[in-house]
């Protein structure tokens, strides 16, 4: 649907997007995920034609976006999008969502219409005749939602469109983001700085760090391939540094670290530098004087608690096992543990739920 | 002491009274001063909001540099005005075939001119003020450069409408220009601001005030009505069709 070649964006000396390659497929959800300032916001302008990139191509459904005004106009009359801010402008409801059919010159009768079915899609034709500035947050987002869907789009982009509000408002924003790609089969690109969105919506990822692109897959492979240590840490992956494979067997390898060894699977042969990412929920803890049953657990660490920090209806826990080990246990859990800081525990991570990567393969800096 | 006090009760009670019989000289003056003011705030209104609009939505070099010349002709003496305006409409000036010293037309002309800067700066502060995600968003809607400013003049009426509230106020509220083109003549140019300079010169006081007072009155009417319109311009607003098909 949107193929993208060779994108930059600079801003003066500043490049804030390099080099981005990506294809958005017709029908599907696809999340940007990256931290603030990454670039996810100028990509999606760049996407709805709001802006031009400094170099590279955008082609929308086979079409070279770039060309006079005029041409643009026409492409971007097939996109909507909706802003992290909800602007609305100063007049009634449905007057906020009837702009996009007042701008096509849709007729006043068949204009109401549709209006009253996109109110209806976000939930709010009580809010039909309502002082759009009077509304709240969400209220706003939803209209925009609604704004956005009336003129029927292909496609719809989305930057951050939950960043400012409360978590109840979140969640209707994003079922109505799933219900309308289900319902319409509208190409859905979102941006958001929340992974936990990102993986709830997406059928694809693109990951964008610093500018550049730095890994696009479904959300499995992102949350837990994670190509390198900066986008392991961003999916919330604790990763540790400095092992090297000193055997592999058919890629059954054994990697120390420090004075442990791990078992984990790579094709990485022996010799290599690597980084080990593990996600906190895949360590078990145990303490340490339960000297262990039967477990199909190969890797058992002990270490010194150092820090245990409530997170939610989780906790997570920080262990010293000569390098940093994070678990992520219940509470309930963790009171039957009985654990507290500074106490011995074996921690324990299945050579399955390793995932290695080459130190090289970071994007460093 | 005493006696400027009573000026000021005698001066309210004879507004009063001067309204209440419709007095017709005062009458025919402040029709008059209601007629020029308002034409010149209509003209320039015509003038200040476009041209606002065309600086604020078009990037050029020297464009702080215009705004702030505007800026500063905000505080352009009435007298001056009145001065380049005589030299160039009198008799013998470039201009002077047509005609226009000591006439209603010149004295519009002149306040025109003397208003056009406030309104036009103030106009550009309005449109400064909306969002530039307002901007955005239109544009994301699908809306052509000409419907997206159409759609942000109009959700800055409120602030525009203090510009042109201004503007009228301070065309009102003039002498300089109205002495100097319109000459004060006695029911043909005499104002309401001419005429208080008049009165007040040949000591009757208390009629200064009292046509002070209706001026006052004057200003507070037509503010009244200008409201009136800009909100029932919000509400009409779902029956004006706009826009248009373009592109």
């Amino acid at each position: 649907m949107i193929r993208i070649e060779h994108l930059s964006r600079s801003f003066g000396p500043k490049e804030v997007l390099r080099d981005i390659a990506l294809e958005i497929r017709k029908g599907e959800i696809f999340t940007l995920i990256g931290p603030s300032g990454s670039g996810k916001s100028t990509l999606i302008r760049l996407i709805d034609l709001l802006d031009s990139p400094t170099s590279g191509k955008i082609f929308f459904d086979g079409r070279d976006t770039a060309g006079p005004e005029k041409d643009r106009l026409v492409i971007r009359r097939r996109m909507s999008m909706v802003f992290q801010k909800p602007a609305v402008l100063n007049t009634t409801v449905a007057e906020n969502v009837a702009f996009g059919l007042k701008f096509r010159g849709v007729a006043a009768m068949e204009a109401e219409k549709k209006v009253k079915s996109a109110l209806h899609l976000v939930g709010l034709s009580d809010l039909y005749s309502r002082r759009a500035i009077t509304l709240s947050g969400g209220e706003m987002q939803r209209v925009a939602l609604a704004r956005a869907m009336v003129t029927e789009p292909e496609v719809l982009l989305l930057d951050e469109p939950t960043a400012n509000l409360d978590p109840v408002s979140s969640e209707m924003i994003e079922d109505l983001i799933v219900r309308i790609n289900k319902r319409f089969g509208t190409t859905i690109v979102l941006s958001t700085h929340d992974m936990l969105q990102g993986q709830r919506l997406a059928d694809r990822i693109g990951v964008i760090m610093d500018g550049l692109l730095a890994q696009v897959g479904s959300s499995s492979e992102i949350f837990y391939q994670p190509k390198g240590r900066q986008i392991a840490r961003f999916v919330g992956i604790e990763a540790i540094a400095g092992g090297q494979v000193i055997e592999n067997t058919g890629g059954h390898a054994l990697i120390r670290v420090g004075e442990t060894c791990f078992e984990a699977l790579t094709p990485i042969p022996e010799g290599h530098s690597v980084s080990l990412c593990i996600r906190p929920e895949d360590v078990t803890l145990t303490p340490s004087d339960s000297i262990s049953q039967k477990t199909s657990m190969r890797n058992r660490i002990v270490g010194r608690i150092t820090k245990i920090v409530p997170s939610g209806p989780f906790v997570r826990v920080t262990v010293d096992c000569g390098f940093v080990m994070v678990s992520l246990i219940t509470r309930r859990s963790c009171t039957d543990l009985g654990l507290s800081a500074g106490a011995r525990v074996i921690a324990g991570v299945k050579a399955t739920a390793i995932h290695v990567i080459p130190e090289e393969g970071a994007p460093s800096r | 002491m005493c006696t400027e006090v009573s000026d000021i009760t005698n001066g309210i009670i004879q507004a009063i009274d001067l309204i209440m019989t419709l007095n017709p000289e005062v009458m025919q003056i402040a029709a008059l001063s209601l007629y020029i003011s308002l034409s010149a705030t209509l003209l320039a209104a015509m003038i200040a909001i476009p041209a606002g609009a065309l600086i604020h939505f078009n990037e050029f070099s020297g464009k702080r540099a215009v705004i702030i010349l505007i800026q500063t002709l905000y505080s352009v003496p009435t007298v001056v005005v009145g001065l380049v305006l005589y030299l160039l409409i009198s008799k013998s000036g470039p201009l002077g075939f047509i005609g226009l010293l000591f006439t209603p037309s010149g004295m519009i002309i002149g306040q025109t001119v003397l208003i056009i800067p406030i309104m036009m700066g103030l106009v550009i502060s309005a449109l400064s003020g909306i969002d530039r995600s307002i901007s955005d968003t239109l544009v994301s809607l699908g809306a052509t450069q000409f419907q997206k400013i159409i759609e942000i003049v109009r959700d800055a009426r409120f602030a525009i409408l203090s510009a042109v509230v201004l503007g009228f106020g301070r065309a009102i509220a003039e002498v300089g220009v109205a002495m100097m083109i319109g000459g004060n003549i006695r029911d043909h140019t005499r104002v309401l601001t001419t005429a208080i300079t008049l009165e007040t010169g040949m000591g009757n006081f208390a009629l200064s005030i009292a046509l002070g007072i209706l001026l006052l009155v004057i200003a507070l009417i037509v503010v009244v009505i200008l409201n009136l319109i800009t909100s029932a311009l919000s509400s009409d607003m779902q029956q004006i069709a706009g826009g248009g098909p373009n592109g």
